[in-house]
């Protein structure tokens, strides 16, 4: 039975992703750590695109808000508290998203992409043309965040392994937040304005406010990411906002399917992992991941989540976007 | 059906309603308004401005001059969306569908669309018991229950127009805006409509814009003539169809009142 060999994919992966830090050099649970961070942003970014139809190209300047944000909250020579800096991170992100959607939602289409790419660069040059946390060279994060309570360590982040497990939990609860999302009301009526604007807002359905919320909660995930990036490096610079970063995430959502939740998941461990095989062979590595994922593209036009049902037939996934099997029950 | 059995409780009013594009004047100056348990229809020419009266009506497009009361209330401004939550409900005259969804998913949405909590962020969207109902009675209504399952792209084109009318009727509308609902359905599926148009008088007010004249005359309570954005005429359809204004204009063109429409 299809359901029944998800489960047994998702407890396979899950056991791996446990296992993982035990078993490998720490130099991979670090670049593990760094591909659950992607996976996250890359999620993040797949709510509004894949089931909101809405293409950002600016998601990684609330990834790099996230990352200032605690930058700015860390003291230099103390770590600043879990506690205060990650909500001021999410917040922050949460806050641009805010705006900049309220804004953007007003265009369509290519204007869409176009006005979020022009607001994501004015985030990137105010953080690289001004002095705010050392301009364009960025600023160290000398100490990660503390989750101490009452001065109680509860998690030293600087483990590695504890850090890993910390980026994992963020992630699982991404993934159960996404997945809850889009399978209520609220997601099936995000996708119906997807599918039919005209239809959708004739029903009855408040477009504007669901997609701007969708934006926001969009937004403030890929500020978490940004924050745990920031924590993972101890540094953070205007790179992390700029629309470079915004297209690589988009080619993560793109190669890992638009239509699941953990997807764009799958994209980010493929892009960095071909990133990380192809830089210790070639120097032209830039060339070749560029002509791969060209490749990829153009062999699984709907991602790679297609590669993996071409290979183990179709297996029931969480794809709650249209056709489900409960509402053929139903009736 | 007749004058006589009129609860006279005005609806939905347009008042002196008129809409520019550019230079030309694709309504100029209409009023009418449908009462409750009546059917109003809306006759006219190819491009007499009726489509757009509708997309008036329901906030599709919005007036250049006029207003538009909504039980007592001008919505002229008003967002579609808004309008669709005070009550109304309207079909479209080119099919406007999910259509990579499944039928039901069609009308679940709709249901969805008016229920309690239409954008609730937990729990699944599939197991609310209200929406389900409402949702398989509108299938059941307009004869699709035995296509629940299919996707909504491989249902034939008449089955996609009684599909339209499912979803209108799934948001449980007050007042109901039907463009041409009977465009391109084969007869017996066309007879289903007829029928549920007519069953649909109790309890709403009816807009209908149809080219059908058999079925127009059928259904009306009162009716509209319009030619090039204008109303030429409007009353009972008796009285309509003996108008000398509307036989120069409409139907005489057609040779009689009992002609089909060109």
């Amino acid at each position: 039975m299809a359901a029944y060999r998800t489960i047994i994919a998702v407890a396979v992966l899950l056991a791996v992703a446990l296992a993982l830090p035990f078993t490998v050099p720490t130099y991979y649970v670090q670049f593990a750590s760094k591909v659950l961070i992607m996976g996250i942003l890359a999620m993040a970014l797949n709510l509004v695109v894949g089931f909101g139809g809405l293409v950002s190209l600016c998601h990684a300047a609330f990834f790099g808000l996230g990352g200032y944000a605690l930058a700015l909250a860390t003291p230099k020579y103390d770590p600043a508290s879990f506690f205060v800096s990650f909500p001021f991170a999410v917040g922050s992100a949460a806050l641009a998203a805010l705006i900049i959607g309220a804004l953007a939602l007003r265009t369509r289409g290519v204007y869409f992409i176009m006005v979020t790419l022009a607001f994501g660069e004015m985030l990137f040059f105010l953080f690289h043309d001004t002095a705010i946390a050392g301009g364009s060279d960025g600023t160290f994060i000398n100490y990660k965040p503390e989750v101490a309570i009452a001065g109680t360590m509860l998690l030293d982040l600087d483990r590695p392994l504890v850090f890993y497990f910390a980026v994992l939990t963020c992630l699982l609860a991404t993934i159960a937040l996404l997945t809850m999302l889009v399978r209520s009301p609220f997601g099936h009526a995000l996708a119906a304005a997807r599918d039919n604007e005209r239809r959708a807002r004739s029903l009855g359905f408040p477009i504007f406010r669901l997609r701007l919320t969708a934006f926001v909660i969009s937004g403030a995930i890929a500020g978490v990411a940004g924050y745990l990036a920031a924590a993972q490096f101890g540094y953070v610079a205007p790179q992390m906002l700029g629309w470079h970063l915004s297209a690589t995430v988009l080619v993560m959502v793109l190669i890992g399917g638009l239509r699941s939740v953990a997807g764009p998941l799958i994209g980010a461990f493929v892009l960095l992992g071909l990133e990380e095989v192809l830089k210790t062979a070639t120097e032209y590595w830039k060339l070749i991941e560029g002509l791969v994922v060209i490749a990829i593209v153009l062999a699984l036009p709907d991602g790679m989540r297609h590669l993996l049902i071409a290979a183990f037939g179709p297996a029931n996934d969480d794809t709650p976007t249209v056709t489900s099997v409960a509402e053929a029950k139903h009736v | 059906m007749s004058e006589a059995g009129h609860s006279q409780t005005v609806s939905l009013q347009a008042i002196s309603l008129s809409k520019h594009f550019g230079g030309l004047s694709a309504v100029a100056d209409v009023s009418l308004d449908v009462h409750s348990d009546e059917i109003h229809a809306v006759i006219g020419p190819n491009g007499a401005g009726k489509s757009t009266l509708i997309n008036l009506l329901s906030g599709d497009m919005q007036a250049s001059a006029g207003a538009i009361m909504l039980d007592g209330r001008n919505v002229t401004r008003l967002a579609a969306e808004r309008r669709a939550g005070a009550g109304m409900g309207r079909s479209y005259q080119k099919t406007t569908i999910f259509q990579q969804s499944s039928v039901y998913q069609n009308v679940r949405l709709a249901a969805q669309a008016h229920s309690k909590a239409p954008l609730r962020m937990f729990g699944s969207a599939m197991s609310d018991v209200a929406v389900n109902d409402a949702a398989h009675a509108a299938l059941v209504r307009t004869g699709l229950a035995s296509r629940a399952a299919m996707p909504a792209n491989k249902l034939s084109h008449g089955e996609q127009r009684q599909l339209e009318i499912a979803m209108v009727l799934a948001t449980g509308p007050r007042i109901i805006l039907l463009d041409e609902p009977l465009a391109g359905m084969g007869l017996q599926e066309a007879r289903r409509i007829v029928d549920l148009i007519a069953s649909l008088r109790e309890g709403h007010a009816v807009l209908l814009v149809e080219h059908d004249m058999d079925a127009v005359f059928e259904l009306a309570d009162r009716l509209t003539v319009m030619q090039d954005g204008r109303v030429i005429a409007s009353g009972l359809p008796g009285e309509v169809r003996t108008d000398p204004a509307v036989r120069a204009a409409y139907l005489g063109a057609h040779g009689g009142a009992d002609g089909g429409a060109a």
